[in-house]
């Protein structure tokens, strides 16, 4: 027990590390190293490091839903992370996002996607603040069962009214337009230009030029443009992300989640800020649900949003270490890759979250990797209990 | 919408309401297991969900274990030394899950003082395993090399899917309410879930362990310093909602007949929308609450059509909570009215 | 102690108010006035509920009736953060603070207060934003000096030594940039030389012009450093005046020693 906490914080040192370090280097390298590595999230799909690379399933399609788990996860962060909310339902805004662009870019509407993306956005916002409005009033716990059951209600809606699909759901959902030529099927996928991907033997790697990827075609055939999508949206989202965190806006969710009573009496309006997350959060969950709806298979029915998606979403932001968005986008990432780079395993996914998010309850409750200074608080207390027991021990020996 | 259906005559409303009442019954009594348990701690046990499920497991088990898997209906009374069996057998396996939780899942973050929402996450992660678990009960026997022994009860390839109790009972009208044929099983059931909450009720009011528990929901720290072990308080509450839930599950079974690993969910969220509506941490309260719950989506399906009876449980949740968060007979287990 | 201060306007007048909890009258037609730019003293025995008067003043609690009138203003029915945003801020008797935010984060939510900055000025750092940034991260600085913790600024709050986050506390509420500082017993479990040390940055705050309420048990810290006195005892004013005044006050002395009015007069 001791061990595997020890090994856990292990991680978040070895992470303080590396963001030390970072921090210590001039601003044009690290300027430098951010674009570096941004370029290398971007090829990874390309580039099929061995290990990494899922063999029976289209990498492409796996790094997407990991892109697409960790925006939610960033986007569930605000949430629960900075505000303190617990929302069980979360799957409820990526369905309405979802559904919004399914409704608009098909037989009702015929849009294209990024016309449909803003309303998808505006539509889930405008969904959290209704849901919001009354019930972040009533005390945290019963708003995980108020969000538990939205979450439901969503999904036996969409199940039911004919006009979205009933349980057959929506077909041939838009893709966002091509850029470049248009595609020609079957063989010409269209796009700007090509580009190939790697193959590897062993640990050599050489180049495949018999799978290449039409660089922004989207079509059926190949997931990494959507991934190169998504990803835009995800750094989009985690820049804002930082911008509001570290402002005013940000002090006012951390105050409130520490102690909302002395939060109130210092000033902040505690309720205007937590409807501000809330549905920041939701508009985060919608934008990543149009992105899902309009994704490779271009397809959506009420079976994608069953609620135990919603409680995977929880598990991502927890077991990252809710707080941090860096945490949050490995947890969501985990979530996502695990059970497929684990296929024998897949079956079992549930059940490890599960024992996953009561384990970590229990022995490290800030997960993974918790907001920095946490870490450092607890760090602090480590040192004192032992200074305390060492005193103790000394006036045993006196 | 057709209030012609539920309104439209007497006969109607008045079936729709007997439906809603023997529905209401069951979930009073999961109910129970909600309210004991955030009276004393202060914690929704998000679990309590799977402390019914698998009680309903343990029926359907009970009966493959003494009659064996062939599909037989049998009325009531042939069936009644099997059920009364499966009654012992559910609640024990449910009050067992309900003391594992306990230990595992809760005790240790109510030992540290942990946030309620990190308990709430401990929960909802344990209650996640335990349905997983059940879920992949024929991979686990397929481990262990029990698959042949257990095939019946694992249902190997199939844990996943509805899992039914081999007896089927059939229920036998009495009397007619209305339009409605009051059966012997619906009439058991009523009886069952009043019978169980007079005696809950007698406990926690009239017996000096019942006076423990009222005096930790009050104030567990004056509690302790009165000499009342709150440790133990903790765990008979958690004994007790496990039994009920046991009890539950077997007239839920009586009722449905077949059941599945993820059966508690739903169940559970509007047994706890029972227990908000009447009060949380009132023992009354999870009655009154169960019993308006079960009537009142019975109406609304009637109204809505039956594929939006768990919308309107859930829309009801909502309202109540907006109107009355203290529910209708008010909050408090450590208050003598219990 | 002359008394000029009768002089001077009322800042927050509490209007014979009275508070029930169902049964139990917890304030009984309590009035008085607290002064622009004096120190008033709030004192009573345990249970004789200055608490309860305190939180009625904050908005914690609703007057069954009468009135609380900060300025002019009545804070009846208003939000919590509104009465802040009037010119109202406490402390909190046991220690309230937001212990994982730094020291400095602690004040800067206090001095956010009164700020216009907006979402859309966060994320796109509109001028507005960085000015007020600016602002507030000057002044909650200069209240840390003031309370003498300013070398702790990026510490966690947590972390604080006991008498340091007392003072953080302090630092929090004037950013607030309140008309009116309540202090809610704030020498609690403090050593005597704290004491003096309390003693002294309370004058300095007063002498910075703000306007404070102090509610106290330790007598001496309370005739050391009000102008005024307020005395209750069982949701009563049994008396009001300067130190010396209150000091002779036999129904003062009769609450505190426990004795019978008749015996003490």
């Amino acid at each position: 027990m001791s061990a595997m906490s020890t090994t856990l914080s292990g991680i978040g040192r070895r992470w303080d590390g590396v963001v030390d370090r970072y921090n210590a280097l001039p601003k044009p390298a690290r300027l430098g190293l951010v674009i570096l590595f941004a370029a290398f999230v971007y090829l990874l799909p390309l580039l099929r490091p061995p290990i990494l690379t899922t063999n029976n399933i289209d990498f492409g399609g796996v790094m997407f839903s990991v892109a697409a788990f960790a925006l939610v996860a960033v986007g569930l962060n605000i949430v629960i992370g900075y505000a303190g909310l617990l929302d069980l339902g979360y799957v409820g805004f990526y369905a309405v996002g979802a559904y919004t662009t399914g409704v608009l870019t098909t037989y009702h509407w015929h849009w294209p996607f990024f016309l449909a993306l803003p309303l998808a956005i505006a539509v889930t916002m405008v969904t959290g603040v209704i849901l919001g409005a009354p019930t972040l009033r009533v005390r945290g716990d019963y708003l995980a069962i108020v969000t538990l059951g939205f979450g439901e209600i969503i999904r036996i809606t969409v199940k039911n009214v004919e006009w979205v699909g009933a349980s057959a759901g929506i077909k041939d959902i838009s893709h966002p337009n091509t850029i470049g030529a248009a595609p020609n099927p079957p063989f010409d996928r269209g796009g700007m230009f090509d580009v190939p991907r790697l193959q590897w033997d062993g640990i050599i790697p050489s180049l495949d030029r018999d799978h290449p990827t039409a660089v922004l075609a989207f079509g059926a055939v190949d997931a990494i443009p959507y991934y190169w999508v998504i990803l835009t949206a995800l750094i989009l989202v985690l820049v804002g992300d930082r911008l509001v965190k570290s402002s005013r806006v940000g002090r006012a969710w951390e105050a409130t989640r520490e102690d909302e009573d002395a939060a109130e009496l210092m000033g902040v309006p505690t309720f205007k800020y937590k409807l501000m997350a809330f549905a920041l959060g939701a508009a985060i969950g919608g934008l990543s649900g149009a992105f899902y709806a309009s994704g490779q298979g271009g397809y959506i029915s009420p079976d994608s949003f069953p609620l135990l998606l919603s409680m995977l979403f929880v598990a991502a932001v927890i077991v990252g270490g809710s707080g941090n968005r860096w945490g949050a986008i490995v947890g969501g990432a985990l979530v996502a890759y695990l059970p497929e780079r684990f296929r024998e395993f897949a079956d079992y996914r549930l059940l490890f979250f599960g024992l996953a998010l009561s384990v970590l309850a229990i022995w490290r409750p800030e997960g993974l990797l918790p907001p920095r200074r946490s870490r450092r608080a607890k760090a602090v207390e480590a040192e004192i209990e032992a200074l305390e027991e060492g005193a103790l021990e000394g006036s045993t020996h006196a | 919408m057709d209030f012609g259906a539920l309104f439209g005559s007497l006969d109607n409303f008045l079936s729709f309401t007997m439906g809603g009442l023997v529905f209401g019954a069951v979930y009073a009594l999961i109910a129970l297991g909600y309210t004991m348990v955030y009276g004393v701690l202060q914690l929704i046990n998000f679990a309590h969900s799977e402390v019914f499920m698998y009680g309903t497991f343990a029926v359907a088990w009970m009966f493959i274990f003494l009659h064996g898997t062939e599909s037989v209906t049998w009325s009531l009374g042939k069936a009644a030394p099997i059920l009364v069996a499966a009654l012992v057998g559910a609640m024990l396996l449910s009050a067992a899950i309900a003391l594992l939780l306990e230990r595992f899942a809760y005790r240790p973050l109510i030992r540290k003082g942990a946030p309620k929402l990190i308990a709430l996450i401990s929960a909802i992660g344990a209650s996640f395993a335990l349905a997983e678990a059940m879920g992949l009960r024929d991979r686990f026997a397929d481990k262990l090399g029990l698959s042949d022994n257990l095939e019946n009860y694992v249902a190997p390839g199939k844990a996943r899917d509805v899992f039914s109790n081999p007896v089927t009972i059939q229920p036998k009208g009495l009397f007619e309410v209305g339009g409605y044929t009051v059966s012997d099983v619906d009439l058991v059931i009523l009886a069952a879930c009043f019978i169980m909450m007079i005696a809950l009720d007698t406990f926690v009011r009239r017996t000096r362990f019942g006076r423990g528990i009222r005096a930790v929901a009050q104030d567990p720290e004056t509690a302790a310093l009165m000499g009342v072990n709150s440790g133990r308080v903790v765990q008979v509450t958690f004994l007790i909602g496990g039994l009920m839930a046991g009890a539950a599950a077997t007239l839920y079974m009586m009722k449905i007949g077949s059941t599945r690993q993820n059966a508690g969910f739903i169940l559970g969220v509007k047994a706890f929308t029972a227990a908000v509506m009447g009060g949380i941490g009132n023992l009354r309260g999870a009655l009154v609450g169960g019993l308006l719950l079960g009537v009142m989506e019975n109406w609304g399906s009637a109204v809505f059509g039956s594929e939006w009876k768990d919308v309107v449980a859930f829309v009801l949740l909502v309202l109540i909570l907006l109107v009355r968060p203290s529910g209708i007979l008010g909050e408090s287990l450590g208050k003598a009215r219990a | 102690m002359p008394d000029t201060t009768p002089a001077k306007k009322a800042l927050l007048e509490v209007d014979d108010v009275t508070i029930k909890f169902g049964g139990l009258t917890a304030m009984d037609s309590v009035s008085f006035q607290i002064r622009e730019g004096e120190i008033l003293g709030l004192i009573g025995p345990n249970g004789a509920g200055k608490t309860t008067c305190f939180n009625v003043m904050t908005g914690v609690y609703q007057a069954t009736s009468g009135e609380v009138r900060l300025d002019g203003v009545s804070l009846a029915g208003r939000r919590r953060h509104k009465i802040t945003q009037l010119g109202l801020a406490r402390t909190f008797q046991n220690i309230r603070l937001f212990k994982s935010m730094t020291v400095l984060e602690n004040v800067m939510v206090g001095a956010d207060a009164h700020s216009k900055v907006g979402f859309f000025d966060a994320l796109f750092r509109l001028p507005r934003h960085r000015r007020t940034e600016e602002e507030a991260l000057a002044k909650a600085k200069g209240l840390l000096d003031l309370v003498g913790i300013k070398a702790r600024h990026d510490e966690l709050a947590a972390n604080l030594s006991y008498g340091e986050q007392r003072r953080l506390e302090i630092a929090r509420a004037m950013a607030t940039g309140p008309k009116l500082l309540c202090l809610d017993e704030p020498a609690a479990g403090f050593n005597p030389a704290e004491k003096v040390q309390l003693m002294q940055l309370i004058k300095k705050v007063r002498d910075q012009g703000y306007t404070v309420l102090l509610i106290e048990h330790d007598m001496k810290l309370v005739m050391g450093v009000t102008d005024r006195i307020v005395v209750l005892e069982f949701g009563k004013k049994i008396a009001e005046g300067t130190p010396a005044e209150i000091r002779d006050n036999p129904a003062v002395i009769a609450a505190y020693l426990g004795v019978d009015e008749e015996d003490a007069s």
